[in-house]
């Protein structure tokens, strides 16, 4: 077999690829104590974690050092989340830290992002699955433990902002051997017996294991199986639980999950003010409104009617008188241009210059010499009178 | 009791809705404004009423029983 002679960095490269390809270093917890702690200018941390038997360099980007909830330093036990792959410039493995816990704190934290992880994909989460809290419930449910500082915020907050909804407390172990259980009965209890319209679910502030039992997964389910919205209240704002994330609706602390249990009272009087005004005002504007429609379709009174009507005639007689003056004087003028073409045809006029027209017997005016015969009568009309005359012969003037 | 203030409040919401809108007979009008009058009156009462209630449930005899609540503070 033909021996392959590989540079280191196609070496190097073949092992960072060996290690990327198994999933179980892509995602690892790794549990030691801490050394060579060194937080470089850039933001990046380098240390080393170590037990018993050997060490691991280890680096944490600035990226994932910046949600540390802690400050590490040499000698520290933490575990340690991320994957381990090869730094091929110095060809050494090392782990890249994601998330890094002081230890002890740390196999409660993973066994809580175990189950986190599960219940979601289980679909406990959902939004879809979440029902909305009623906003003027007539009971409350409690479930809490019957002494301390959370039950006691809870109906301080709720009686003073809502006093008309019933409180009633169950009281629960929130903590310790048993206390999953003991929440589990009392959330049962509220959906059995049906008596609020509300549970809250929850405990004031404590360590990660004082808060425990509400990371449980029987809690978990039995929060997703009520059939009576809840609000969870765990510890403080800083605290997030696996009840936080399946209840309907998450408050940061008790009193708060009591204020967002129940309506104020204060805004409640306020609301029904401003409702009582909106009608008052509406029904005035919606009189108005009428008033105006009903104004539009009002009848026009009879004496109106009369004074239009007169107003009418007035204008018509004038018209009219107008119109009939003007034929008047387009007639007047006409009369007069014929009168005066009739007098300049007038024959009077022409036997004023001296002609004369002889008529018949007939009173045919005669226009032929053909109509004299010798001896034929006739009258001669000249402008101052005629006379009767008698043709003497028909000799032609200038024979 | 309460059930009867949500439903009263929802109620009057539906007829500021309704007044609102306009298009509504004076008749309906008038009817609903002395309605939402009412209703507005009776949730007043209601918040004005109010007693504290809060009790606590304790097991007697494998029951729970409700008892009243003391705060000890």
């Amino acid at each position: 077999m033909e021996q392959i002679i590989a540079t280191v960095s196609q070496l190097n490269g073949f092992i960072k690829k060996t290690f990327e390809a198994n999933p179980v270093f892509s995602d690892i917890w790794i549990k030691g104590e801490i050394s060579n702690f060194k937080k470089h200018y850039s933001g990046h941390i380098y240390l080393t974690l170590k037990d018993e038997g050997g060490v691991l360099k280890a680096v944490m980007f600035k990226s994932s050092a910046y949600s540390l909830s802690f400050t590490p330093s040499d000698g520290m036990k933490v575990i340690a989340r991320g994957r381990v792959s090869v730094y091929e410039a110095s060809g050494a493995y090392q782990l890249y830290i994601s998330e890094m816990l002081p230890d002890g704190v740390g196999e409660l934290y993973i066994a809580y992002e175990k189950l986190k992880k599960k219940l979601e994909a289980e679909g406990l989460f959902d939004e879809e699955h979440k029902k909305p809290i009623p906003k003027y419930p007539s009971s409350v449910g409690v479930v809490t433990a019957s002494t301390g500082a959370a039950v006691r915020d809870i109906i301080n907050v709720m009686t003073r902002r809502y006093p008309y909804a019933e409180i009633i407390v169950y009281p629960a172990q929130v903590q310790g051997a048993g206390a999953a259980e003991s929440i589990v009965k009392g959330i049962e209890y509220f959906n059995r017996e049906k008596i609020c319209d509300t549970i809250i679910v929850g405990r004031g502030g404590g360590s990660i294991e004082d808060l425990w039992a509400f990371n449980e997964e029987m809690v978990a389910y039995a929060i997703y199986n009520s059939e009576i919205p809840i609000v969870s209240a765990v510890g403080h704002e800083v605290d997030f639980t696996i009840s936080d994330f399946v209840a309907d609706l998450r408050a940061p602390t008790p009193s708060a999950a009591a204020e967002l249990a129940v309506p104020s009272q204060t805004e409640l009087m306020r609301k029904i003010e401003d409702l009582e005004y909106a009608i008052k005002t509406l029904l005035v504007s919606n009189l108005k409104n009428k008033k105006l429609k009903l104004n539009s379709v009002k009848l026009i009174s009879p004496q109106d009617i009369i004074e239009n009507y007169f107003l009418r005639l007035d204008a018509s007689t004038k018209e009219i008188i107008n119109g009939m003056e003007k034929v008047i004087s387009i007639n007047k003028e006409k009369y007069v241009g014929i009168l005066s073409r009739l007098d300049a045809l007038s024959p009077l006029k022409v036997l004023k210059r001296g002609f004369s027209v002889a008529v018949d017997e007939n009173e045919n005016v005669i226009k032929s010499v053909a109509e004299l015969d010798e001896k034929k009568n006739f009258v001669l009309r000249l402008f101052d009178g005629e006379r009767n005359c008698r043709v003497i012969n028909k000799k032609e003037i200038g024979e | 009791m309460t059930k009867n203030f949500e439903a009263s409040m929802k109620e009057l919401e539906e007829i500021a809705e309704k007044l609102s809108c306009g298009e509504i007979s004076l008749d309906e009008s008038i009817k609903l404004f002395e309605d939402g009058m009412k209703l507005s009156k009776s949730c007043q009462k209601i918040l004005e009423d109010a007693e504290k209630k809060v009790n606590i449930l304790l097991e007697k005899d494998g029951e729970m029983k409700k008892q009243s609540f003391e705060s000890e503070e």
